[in-house]
Order: structure tokens, then sequence, then C-alpha cells
């Protein structure tokens, strides 16, 4: 069964556009991973599923039942954490805590106490007296106190220090071997990569991408710097000579559980030389053409430094995102 | 009921002091009386016949100097303005508040359906709305046998009803609107009110403009015309109650399909 699905989900605020005929396919216990950058519709998505929006069109299911006609029954079996956690003035947090449980039907006593001492939480504390950090403490536990089946996260580790961060991805990780889905919503690469088994990529409201981490973060684009006596121009008469070689940023196939086929982070258009910049004395670039073709090109020149290495997953991501990832 | 006494816990401190202040100004008005009693007969007849002054706030309609025509003109204005400033900044904030708050998220992510929301937060209103009244009746009550004169009370009893009547119909109004709005709604609800007290002064000082009795439950909750009469305008309280749920089911319309930001 999968823990979130959605089917041609589209959510529109007025004419504002939120997500578009988003298909996401999320198994349970899978760690999953949803990156976009801000405005991209990844806390539309996340309030569409827990009902607090209603979606314009297409259908959506968390633990296999339809958000909308079983919304209640559903969020039993959710932890949710927005990005800002929000409590009521004047409670502190033994009473936000317990008040969560109470609105569950659940005794989370010890769960909860339990969680408290690992996160380093003082319970004492009014909600005006928490900091920033503090008060993502405080939603943690309030997601997680019930042991819930989904996990929904927005932007958790916002606020957190390092030991914290470590900590809470520890428990989450606990979690997940009891069985717990993970649903992430970061902008933090690193954490969906160091993380997640698979991750969806959403731009411009629409899923670009969707696959298993390693497959999204594989690419035939190689980061080369280069310095010597060779000039902007010359180099980008490689690109002329590749022409729109194939490969590029790619990776994304149909998700491997039955999930979208929202294609790719295609090659086409990205074939030759991006992001060319100025590197001192020399040059750097994203390099997805023919590597022979390259090195011979070079070789013309007269080269003091050659480096060609994998470029990161947040380069890649973001190189993506600045350029449009459908390669227009 | 977690949500019910959740919001009676987060609405106490304001219950305590509007219940305080509406209570206190009106037994210092009750113990007031017996050194002004002696001055009424005068003061009475002035009331009286002040014209329009005295036909807007319904003093032509009762003996200033009774008891009882005393406690419905100062009393009724303390209560009827207080008891519905309190009952619409109840209402109108118990939904809104949470959107302002940012906390409607945290409240929604749980297993609770808005319906049921709905619900908890009107019968915690209501609950508050009726603790005020419980207490300002007491506290009234003390002060009215405080002062050893033989009491009225039905005509007293009829004029707490009707106040009471009136905040819960401005409570049910104030509901409704409080599910359309995101923020801003403390001011709406006094204005509400407000602008349903002067329509009722409006309504005394002419008689075209009698029609708008039937639009402000102040029309039912005239403790002059109450105490005159010694009862209630069945009709006018029937039709009030029809706008009151009115506003619960906008509320219930209106909540159950919102975007919730």
């Amino acid at each position: 069964m999968e823990a979130v699905k959605t089917e041609r989900l589209t959510k529109y605020y007025g004419k504002a556009r939120g997500i578009v005929g988003l298909d996401l396919c999320v198994g349970e216990g899978e760690f999953f991973g949803y990156i976009g950058p801000n405005g991209a519709g990844k806390s539309t998505t996340i309030r569409t599923l827990l009902g607090l929006i209603q979606p314009s069109s297409g259908k959506a299911y968390l633990l296999g039942k339809e958000i909308g006609k079983g919304s209640q029954e559903i969020r039993k079996e959710v932890g949710y954490l927005p990005s800002e956690a929000i409590f009521y003035q004047g409670m502190r947090v033994r009473d936000i805590l317990s008040f969560s449980a109470r609105l569950r039907k659940a005794d989370c006593q010890e769960e909860a106490e339990r969680l408290c001492r690992r996160l380093d939480l003082d319970v004492s504390k009014r909600v005006e007296e928490l900091s920033f950090g503090n008060r993502k403490k405080a939603g943690i536990i309030c997601a997680l106190q019930h042991k819930p089946r989904l996990l929904i996260l927005d932007e958790p580790t916002s606020g957190l220090d390092p030991l914290m961060q470590r900590e809470f991805f520890q428990i989450l990780k606990e979690r997940k071997e009891e069985g717990a889905t993970i649903f992430l919503s970061s902008h933090i690469l690193s954490e969906i990569q160091k993380n997640c088994t698979r991750a969806a990529i959403v731009r411009e409201g629409k899923m670009i991408a969707c696959d298993r981490v390693e497959v999204l973060a594989r690419t035939n684009a190689k980061r080369v710097t280069v310095h010597g006596d060779i000039t902007a121009s010359q180099l980008k008469g490689i690109c002329g000579q590749t022409g729109k070689a194939a490969g590029g940023i790619q990776g994304s196939v149909p998700g491997a559980r039955g999930g979208s086929t929202q294609g790719s982070i295609s090659g086409a258009g990205v074939g030759g030389i991006r992001d060319l910049q100025k590197e001192g004395d020399g040059f750097g670039f994203l390099y997805a053409g023919d590597i022979n073709r390259l090195v011979r090109v070079l070789a013309g020149h007269q080269i003091t430094d050659l480096s060609i290495s994998e470029p990161d997953l947040e380069e890649i991501f973001l190189h993506y995102y600045l350029d449009g990832g459908d390669g227009k | 009921m977690t949500l019910a006494r959740h919001e009676l816990r987060q609405g106490r401190t304001a219950l305590l002091v509007w219940s305080a202040a509406i209570s206190l100004l009106m037994a210092v008005c009750v113990l007031l009386y017996p050194e002004m009693e002696g001055n009424m007969e005068n003061v009475g007849d002035m009331f009286s016949s002040m014209g329009s002054f005295s036909a807007a706030f319904g003093m032509d309609q009762v003996d200033f100097g009774a008891l009882e025509g005393f406690y419905a003109v100062e009393c009724g204005n303390i209560l009827g303005l207080g008891g519905a400033f309190f009952a619409a900044l109840c209402a109108i904030t118990a939904l809104e508040k949470e959107e302002r708050g940012h906390t409607a998220e945290f409240l929604l992510a749980h297993p609770i359906s808005r319906q049921r929301i709905l619900s908890e937060k009107l019968a915690a209103s209501l609950a508050q709305v009726a603790l005020l009244n419980l207490a300002v009746l007491a506290v009234s009550s003390a002060s009215l046998v405080g002062i050893g004169k033989e009491v009225p009370w039905k005509g007293i009893l009829l004029v707490h009803l009707a106040y009471f009547l009136l905040q819960a119909e401005l409570l049910g109004i104030c509901f409704g609107i409080s599910a359309f709005l995101r923020r801003g709604g403390m001011g709406v609800g006094l204005g509400v009110a407000a602008m349903m007290y002067f329509l009722q002064i409006l309504a005394n000082l002419s008689e075209e403009a009698g029609f708008l009795k039937y639009i402000t439950p102040f029309g039912y909750a005239e403790g002059t015309k109450i105490v005159a009469e010694g009862s209630l305008d069945g009709g006018l309280i029937l039709l009030g109650a029809l706008y009151g749920l009115a506003g619960i089911a906008a509320a219930f319309w209106e909540y159950c399909r919102k975007d919730i930001q």
C-alpha cells in the first residue's frame, strides 16, 4: 500500500498557481524526500494532503484513504511538523504536548517524556519563552509522540543546532525501522541525500523528477576546472562542436514503486558547456558532452591544470532550478 | 470536549475581567439607589419628559424612581452593552483567532473534524456568556438584597433573561462572521454589537425607523419595555433566534470548506 499517493493533484489560489497535476507515490516504510525551491509548491502539497486546503482538482490518498472523505481517520495515524511550529500563547510546553495527546485521545506521556529527554526540551517553559529551535523541538514531539505510521515533515531542521539535527535524524531512522513512512520536505539537499531513499523534485508547482536519490544525483555532466592558455570563446567552441549532446543532468525515470513519470531532469539542451564561470586565471563549468572531445580540444591549448569531478547533488539541483529543468 | 475545555481555559482571564467589571458597575448602581431614592421623584419626572432623549433610552416607559425602573435603565444599559460586547468578542474571535495566531495549522493537523471544532468552540463561547450572566446575576441579586428594599424579582429576572438571549443571538451572528475572517475580528465584533445598540436607539427615536427593532436584538431586550409590560416579546425573540441560528449555519457552511491559511 502507498503511504502517499496523488493523482493529478492541482491547487490554484484564485489565478495563482499552487501545484499542477501532481502525481506522487510514496511507498509505506519509505524515507522520501520532497525537494523544491521556495514557492515551488511543497507546502501547498503538504497542506492539501492534510486537508487544510481543498484541492482544485485531482485526488490524494494517505495510507490508502482518500483525503477529504477520511481526513479525520487519516490524521490519527499522521504526525505533521509544520515549517514554523506555532502554539497557543500562555501555555507551557507540557500543556501543549498534553493538549495534542488529548486531541488524539491517546496517552503519549511516556513517549513524550522520552523524546523531551532526547531532544533536551524543558517542558516547564511557556511558549512565548521558547526560542525558534525549542519551538521546533516541541513541534517535533507533538508530531512524534503518538508514534504515527506516516510522518510529514516540512523543513524540520530549520532552527535546530547540528547536534539536535543528528539526534532528530537518528529518531527518524528508528521510526523508519519500526515501519513508519517519512515524507521529508526540504530544500537542504544534503539532508535529503544523506537520509532519503527516494525523492521528488518540484518546481513551479510541477513535479519534474521522482526517483531514487542516487539516480537523481547521477549525471554524465562533469564539473570541469581548467587553467591555462584558453579563452571563454574557445571553450564555447567546444559546445559548438559537441552541439546538443545527449546527456546532461539527467536521471529521473518512472518511480521505482510505480510512482510518477513526470519526466526527467532531462539533458536536452544541457549538453556541452554550462554554468561557465571565470575562476582566477581559469574557468569552471559543467560539461555534458563527449569527454574525449573535450580532452582533444583542450590538448590543442597550453593547459596548466585540469580537474574533472562529479558535481554534487546541490549543484545539480541549484543549476537545474536556475536554468530551467525542462531545458528551455 | 478537549477543545471546549481548552477554549474556556484560554478565555478565563477575559471572562473574569468582563464579569468583574460588569458586576461591579451594576452593584455600584444598585447600592447607590437608596441614596438616590429620596430625590427620585423630581428626577424621575425629568428623565421621563426629555422628549426624544427619554424615548431613545426607553425612559418614558418606566418610573425611574422605582427600583424596577431604575434597574431597567441603569443596570440594563450596563449589562446590555457590556454583555453584548463580551458575547460579540467571544464569538468573533473563536475561529478567526486560530488563523490570526497561526495556530489553525497545529489544531487541524489533529484528528478532529471541522464540525467538531465548530461545535466545541460554539459551546465554549456560549458557556462563557452563560457564566458571565450567572456571575452578574449573582452579584446583582446580592446587592439588591443587600440594600434591604423589596425586590421586584420578576421584572429583574426577565431583564436578565432578555439580555442573555440578546447575547446568544449576537454570539450566533458573530460566530458566523468569524468563519469568514482571517484577522481583524475584534473590531468587527465590537462594531456589530455597537451598531445593534444604536439601531435600537434609532428605532426608538423615529416611528419610521421602527422596523429596525426587527433587525437588532436590542429590540426585544429593552429593559424599560420589559419592566413596563412584565413580559418578553416572543415574536421578536423567535426572529432573533433565527438570525443567531443563521449565523451558526453560515459558520458551519463556510468553515467546513474554507482553505486554512
